[in-house]
């Protein structure tokens, strides 16, 4: 079986996003990090490689700080890894999306796997994209994928706790919720060492149809409630935790 | 304007919540741009709410192949209502069917896409949505084409965006569509929640709730400690679950339960919209994050941003000197 794991990297949110003026992101200070779903789904293909035997594309579409992501994933035993180049650096989800569906034609594959979202996917999120653009059959917030000779198994959950298990036939796009185990590390030597002998395929695609919305301006929620803050003291703020407490008759006084 | 069209789910023998939502602001919206909402809903449940939904027109899918939830029937038949009525809005909540259907009909249709919204409404004949991106740290804000020839434009709805009005009693005009049955997908099995293991955090009036910010597994005893000596339990964030430090009944949120307990103690939880959506409407909510950016402190009433690790140790000792 072909896998392919569709990947992209997204601002780090433990740094503060900053705005310009206008309303967009400051990109200049950004730090980026693989979005974390697809890093789940990354690890989801490689233990189907292992209880498989499938092959695992890592694909992402090239927005010049994709390097590092694909040389990490290959060091985590991905098999290749691609590039799809872009005309711009600032990418819309469903211009990424198209990028890779037109890929998705041209170098088919008997399962694609992505993160059931992303934390900028405002335009919708990539596997149902490529579901609809490409006609294959579709799963979101799945997990649990196991490969059963032209189809696949997954389990997909449902709002307080349901969930089901569902087959697909193949080729089939899944937007995975959380791999069967915790992604596996790799030490950053390994990938600077692999980065010596391994190499990114880049491939140029022409891009599907897109309809796109401009996005009139990025802005932080008006803190219509902000939480009283107390100390950044924890014994202080463990004071005041108590205080709180008594006054509520939540502990004794 | 052309139609609005509310894809809608039951919840038992009613509409569900969000589909409730979805509907009193099509509604609202048709009031401003004129058209008629037209609700679809599925399964055997369909045709009787439906009749309650106060849309113009509804759609009930019916037959074997959507007698329980699939996104590839669903989709199918989603695409022969979207021929036929041309809507110029889609709405769909964000659960797993918004998030499976959504995006696949924008683009199999050539229709515009707002994901995550959190709030619609009308700006000198304009549409506007607004949605949470970043985790909830940045909220996008987007015009909507409202006019003739415009593509359309699907919209996903995070679940409790605002409130609901009373639907209006009109009955409206309803057609069925016997689903195809839809080669490539078969639901094995439907699986019941976990039902409590040893707690149901449900019940609890308090609950200490850790994230990711906990760090490893062997401070969860931390917790652990500090909800017994509060006379409460341990819940926590989805990725706590995932990283298998806690079992999934213990799960807030979204993909897990919703709490209203009187206190929540939210530890290195970030509070991205997922988790917020199960635990907003607690009595109380108390949150620890040293990002004194993190969107959990604009749920919480009271917050510090000193670490964890520190704080929750500070916390026991704390409660064990004023008990003694
Ligand atoms: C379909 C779907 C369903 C989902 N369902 C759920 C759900 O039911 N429940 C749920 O919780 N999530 C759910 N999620 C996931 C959700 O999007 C977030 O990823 C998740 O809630 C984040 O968990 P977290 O806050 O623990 O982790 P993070 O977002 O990583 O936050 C960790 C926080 O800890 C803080 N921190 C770090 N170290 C310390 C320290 N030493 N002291 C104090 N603070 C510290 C950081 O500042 C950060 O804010 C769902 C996602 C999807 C796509």
């Amino acid at each position: 079986m072909r896998i392919a794991v569709l990947m992209k990297e997204v601002p780090d949110l433990i740094e503060e996003l900053e705005l310009t003026p206008e309303g967009r992101l400051e990109t200049d200070v950004l730090s980026y990090i693989p979005s974390e779903w697809d890093e789940q789904a990354l690890e989801e293909a490689l233990i189907l490689k292992e209880e498989s035997g499938a092959a695992v594309t890592v694909v992402a579409v090239d927005s010049g700080q994709v390097d590092d992501m694909l040389y990490t994933a290959l060091a985590k035993g991905a098999d290749r890894a691609v590039k799809l180049a872009a005309e711009s650096e600032v990418l819309t989800n469903r211009a990424r999306a198209a990028l890779m569906a037109a890929y998705l034609q041209q170098d088919p594959y008997d399962l694609v796997l992505t993160g059931v979202q992303a934390v900028d996917d405002l335009d919708g999120q990539v596997a149902g994209l490529l579901g609809g653009q490409l006609g294959w059959p579709h799963a979101s917030v799945v997990r649990e994928v196991k490969a059963q000779g032209e189809q696949v198994q997954c389990v997909q959950e449902y709002a307080g706790g349901w969930m089901a298990t569902l087959e697909l036939a193949l080729p089939a796009v899944l937007g995975i919720q959380a791999a069967r185990r915790p992604p596996r590390y790799v030490s950053v030597a390994k990938v600077r060492q692999l980065q010596k002998t391994a190499s990114l395929e880049t491939v140029e695609v022409t891009p599907l149809p897109a309809v796109e919305l401009p996005v009139r301006r990025l802005y932080r929620p008006a803190a219509a409630g902000h939480a009283t803050m107390w100390s950044e003291d924890a014994a202080e703020a463990a004071a005041q935790l108590v205080e709180l407490l008594q006054s509520r008759k939540l502990i004794r006084s | 304007m052309r139609p609005i069209l509310v894809v809608t789910e039951n919840q038992g023998a009613e509409l569900s919540d969000s589909s409730r939502e979805l509907l009193s602001k099509a509604l609202a919206l048709t009031e401003a741009f004129g058209g008629e909402v037209v609700a679809v809903g599925f399964g055997e449940g369909a045709p009787e709410t439906l009749k309650r939904s106060g849309a113009h027109r509804a759609v009930a899918v019916g037959g074997s192949a959507v007698a329980q939830y699939a996104s590839l029937p669903y989709e199918r038949a989603l695409h022969q209502v979207l021929e036929r009525i041309q809507p110029s809005l889609v709405l769909l909540p964000n659960t797993t069917l918004g998030m499976d259907l959504g995006a696949s009909l924008a683009a199999a249709k050539g229709m515009a896409m707002v994901a995550y919204c959190c709030g619609l409404h009308t700006e000198s004949g304009a549409l506007v949505a607004t949605s949470q991106v970043y985790g909830g740290k940045l909220l996008a804000e987007v015009a909507i084409p409202v006019e003739e020839g415009a593509p359309g434009t699907v919209v996903t709805v995070l679940p409790g965006s605002w409130a609901p009005e009373a639907l209006p009693n009109r009955e409206p005009v309803l057609e069925t569509l016997l689903a195809e049955e839809a080669q490539g997908m078969v639901v094995r099995e439907t699986i019941a929640p976990e039902s409590g293991g040893d707690v149901d955090i449900t019940r609890a009036e308090v609950l200490v709730s850790v994230g990711r910010g906990i760090q490893d597994p062997e401070n969860i005893p931390l917790a652990e400690e500090l909800a017994q000596v509060l006379g409460g339990v341990v819940s926590c964030s989805r990725p706590v679950v995932d990283a298998g430090w806690l079992p999934r009944s213990r799960q807030v949120g979204k993909s897990g339960l919703t709490v209203k307990p009187k206190l929540y103690l939210a530890l290195g939880i970030s509070g991205a919209p997922e988790h917020l959506q199960g635990m907003k409407d607690a009595e109380l909510i108390v949150a620890v994050n040293t990002d004194p950016a993190a969107p959990i402190f604009e749920v919480a009433h009271y917050g510090t941003t000193a670490d964890v690790l520190d704080f929750i140790p500070a916390a026991v000792e704390a409660i064990r000197e004023r008990g003694a």
